[in-house]
């Protein structure tokens, strides 16, 4: 049986020829994530900005008629920017409204607000299914946005404190660098193409920091591997031999999380595609910034060979005057 | 390395089969008919019978999902009332009566002035007691300022244990409350200090559960102020002794007020029944209550004494009615009317027999799931599930060969055990954890694709097959090993800090993180092994 190869063997690809541009570029990009997330904002859903989420199905029309709920709910007194969105299926719509702040501390108000709001859509559309609401005060939201970007923050320092144990201190540096500019750009492109920002996303890019690791890691493996083989080749070129010899790994796993991750985009529930659209992007993300930036910050910050030989301790030296002695 | 004797291998399978069949319950439920809820089968009889199956969320299932949070100032004012009757009390009985007068309650602090100064040392002693707790814990501080005046302050451990012990008796109190109402399987989980999550799965309209919780239940009977001016009432001015209370929404006077006898009132904790029903005289829908004995009598003495006066019957600081006591009312039951509807009768009638919650709470998250939209996620997500599993399948086969066909075995089991684990342990499996399974999936899948690359590269460099299935698992551990820890980290922070459908996310990840490296790694190798031994061949197709 002829078995498929994706990569032809004995490839000898110079990644870190480029390694400057790229290396600008991975900067720009993780500047740019952050310019975008500050002037444009993250759109963020209720679970971080606090309000009500009402999805709903017309059962018997063929299409959600989103401009005309806009109109109906912004004639609504108690209603201010509602965010009407098709979600889903092309009948199923999400409207989020936010809470006025006499709301807060009056549980009553947000129970009135949904019933208003479904009563009014009611009128022209007796079809309409409410499926689902979701109501979450500010005091809740705020909480919700800190522990996120705490559990981000906590995740990546650990993981960072992990590496530098189980190698040295610039595969630490260089992985948080890494997953720092994979966080930014995830970020970055929330904020431009405006898609819902949620606690779902939080979990997305949670999984794109674990996957984006398990590349740094398979890489750094094998460079740490190569080091202790090949005491006297030039740190850009071992480098490379690594990336080349993980290559058809790297090639395989992404393809593979990607078959898998492709038929959930497409065909699985609407309230997933945020969550796994996130992680496709950071799929590519996180191979990228494994081979342009957490190797080359190797070679910066000045890896060489004799990093994994044991040093010798006090005892070691003590040994050997003694000897010297004799 | 290559070497599994034979206790090693029943003990791998032993293992990895039993939790394969402890999924089977879960995958087997749903083609099964759901028994028709009938007297027989309640949710006690169904836990006993039903074998561990892995818990939908409500993202899954639907249902309803509230997060209640009480405030702890409530705590502190109630602790600062119940102070000062306890002082009152304390202070008329101490022999001789020691007078005090200028009582007030501001600033988180309860002080009063003593009319002699020679009495201090005295409320002294009679007071100390009082500001200790249970188990010798001190809840007040004592002062004594300008000689005369006393101060008790909570110390922030009284203030504590206080607002521990509300919280306590509020989650008792939910549990009672949901469980009259009738819902099947609530959860019902304090969170945090201040915190309740009420979960109720199927519960499609959560109106009358929020209800049904967001009431005290405080109910008080007080005497009517006859001497009030209804004009003062209206404008908020209460005569000295009295106290004002404005007429409930649905009440038979919206937007009144009723002046009412601040003392000489009973409590509606010494109630030990209360029933919804109409009053054969005039088709009212009313509540039926039953006082114990203590309160009985009290009651009794009450309408005896004061036949022909009106009493205000107060449910949360709101006026229900104000009826008279047209007779003494005695053997201890009794009759509140009201504007009530039946269904709004059962539901008072619900809170009163469940007790008062002891600190009101409010409803600051609320998510609500319809049956259907869960159903057609769950749909949806199974065949993206089956499609992506049968592509990464078909890729690994034609890639690896023999190999290939291991790893797919080893998926399989992978997802039986996580399943597995999750019915033993009784975790929820929620929508973002449908995402921690690809994910999990995609880590056995890397695991395999590491050793099988591996196996490759030892292979072209000229080694024997066994030295290189042998090298090929050691070299690939490591880099597995590392990536799962960091990954596992990652999933532990996420569980930490995470809340809700997230957490969900994390245990899959987490649990997903063990299996895959037992299936991928473990059960592989034990495979390849056993292919190896029986075989023995001279090359190998990957």
């Amino acid at each position: 049986m002829k078995l498929l190869k994706l990569v032809p063997e004995d490839t000898n690809i110079k990644f870190l020829k480029l390694r400057v541009p790229f290396f600008i570029l991975s900067i720009l990009l993780t500047i740019g994530g952050w310019v975008a997330v500050a002037t444009m904002g993250l759109n963020y859903g209720v679970d971080f900005a606090g309000g009500q989420e009402i999805r709903a199905t017309f059962t018997e029309t063929a299409e959600a008629p989103v401009v005309e709920l806009r109109e109906t709910l912004t004639a609504l007194e108690s209603v201010e920017d509602p965010i009407v969105q098709r979600f889903g299926e092309p009948n199923e719509v999400s409207i989020r409204v936010k809470l006025p702040p006499e709301a807060e501390g009056n549980p009553e108000f947000a129970n009135q607000m949904t019933n208003q709001i479904v009563e009014a859509i009611s009128v022209n559309h007796p079809d309409v299914r409410i499926d689902g609401v979701d109501s979450v005060s500010g005091k809740v939201s705020g909480e919700f946005r800190n522990d996120a970007a705490l559990a981000l923050l906590a995740a990546m320092i650990m993981v960072a404190i992990y590496i530098w144990i189980r190698f040295e201190w610039q595969f630490g540096v260089g992985a948080l660098f890494a997953l720092f500019h994979d966080v930014s750009v995830t970020l970055g492109l929330f904020a431009l193409t405006q898609m819902e920002f949620s606690l779902q996303i939080i979990a997305a890019i949670l999984a794109i920091i674990g996957y984006s690791l398990n590349d740094t890691i398979v890489v750094y493996d094998r460079i740490r591997e190569n080091l202790k083989k090949y005491r006297k080749m030039p740190l850009p070129e071992l480098l490379d031999l690594s990336v080349n010899e993980t290559l058809a790994r790297t090639v395989m796993t992404s393809l593979t999380l990607l078959v898998a991750l492709l038929p959930l985009l497409f065909f699985g529930p609407a309230s997933l595609f945020g969550l796994v659209a996130a992680i496709t992007a950071g799929l590519f993300i996180g191979t990228y910034s494994s081979v342009y930036l957490a190797s080359p910050l190797l070679i910066w910050m000045g890896v060489t060979s004799d990093s994994f030989v044991p040093q010798e301790t006090e005892t070691d030296i003590q040994e050997k005057k003694v000897l010297g002695k004799l | 390395m290559l070497d599994f004797p034979l206790w090693k291998k029943f003990s791998l399978w032993g293992l990895t089969l039993a939790l394969a069949a402890a999924a089977l319950p879960s995958l087997v439920a749903p083609f099964m008919e759901e028994p028709a809820p009938t007297e027989a089968t309640t949710p006690q009889a169904q836990e006993e019978s039903s074998l561990p199956q892995v818990n939908l969320g409500l993202d899954l299932a639907g249902g309803s999902h509230l997060l209640l949070e009480a405030k702890p100032e409530d705590v502190k004012r109630q602790k600062l009332e119940n102070m000062e009757e306890a002082v009152k009390q304390a202070l008329e009985n101490a022999t001789p009566e020691i007078e005090f007068g200028d009582t007030s309650r501001s600033e988180g602090q309860l002080s009063f002035i003593l009319d002699s100064a020679t009495d201090i040392d005295r409320a002294r002693g009679v007071l100390e007691p009082l500001m200790m707790g249970e188990g010798l814990v001190r809840e007040w501080d004592l002062t004594v300022v300008d000689g005369q005046r006393m101060v008790l302050t909570p110390t922030d451990r009284g203030i504590d244990v206080a607002v521990n012990t509300a919280m306590e008796g509020a989650v008792e109190v939910v549990r009672r409350r949901i469980d009259l109402l009738g819902t099947r399987e609530p959860t019902i989980i304090r969170q945090g200090d201040t915190r309740i999550v009420v979960q109720v799965p199927g519960l499609q309209d959560p109106q009358a559960l929020k209800d049904q919780l967001g009431q005290t239940a405080q109910l008080e009977f007080k005497l009517v102020d006859q001497q009030a001016l209804p004009t003062n009432t209206q404008a908020g001015v209460a005569n000295p002794g009295s106290q004002i209370f404005p007429y409930a929404e649905d009440s038979d006077f919206p937007g009144g007020f009723e002046a009412v006898k601040r003392l000489g009132g009973i409590r509606g904790d010494s109630l030990i029944n209360a029933r919804a029903g109409v009053d054969s005289r005039n088709n009212e829908n009313v509540v039926n209550i039953q006082f114990d004995q203590q309160g009985g009598q009290k009651f009794a003495q009450l309408s005896t004494e004061n036949v022909g006066e009106r009493f205000a019957i107060i449910l949360d600081g709101k006026v229900i009615s104000a009826p008279v006591f047209n007779e003494p009312i005695l053997g201890g039951s009794a009759q509140i009317s009201g504007n009530f509807t039946a269904e709004s009768a059962n539901q008072l009638a619900i809170s009163l027999q469940s007790g008062a919650l002891p600190v009101p709470l409010a409803v600051i998250e609320e998510r609500t799931v319809g049956p259907d939209l869960g159903a057609e996620s769950i749909r949806s997500g199974l065949v993206a599930m089956i499609i992506g599993s049968l592509a990464v399948i078909t890729l690994m086969i034609a890639t690896y060969g023999r190999f290939g066909i291991y790893a797919t075995i080893a998926l399989v089991f992978n997802v039986l055990m996580l399943l597995g684990l999750m019915a033993i342990g009784n975790f929820t499996l929620t929508l973002p954890g449908i995402a921690g399974f690809v994910l999990t999936v995609g880590a056995a899948v890397d695991a395999n694709v590491l050793i099988n690359e591996r196996i490759r590269e030892e292979r072209k460099r000229g080694r024997k097959v066994v030295t290189a299935v042998e090298n090929g698992y050691n070299e690939a551990s490591r880099a597995i090993y590392d990536a799962n820890v960091t990954n596992f980290i990652a999933g532990v922070l996420l569980f930490w800090f995470g809340s809700g459908p997230i957490r969900g996310f994390a245990v899959v990840l987490v649990i997903g993180l063990v299996t895959s490296v037992f299936t991928a790694v473990t059960l592989t190798k034990m495979w390849v092994a056993g292919y190896l031994s029986s075989k023995r061949p001279k090359d190998l197709t990957i």
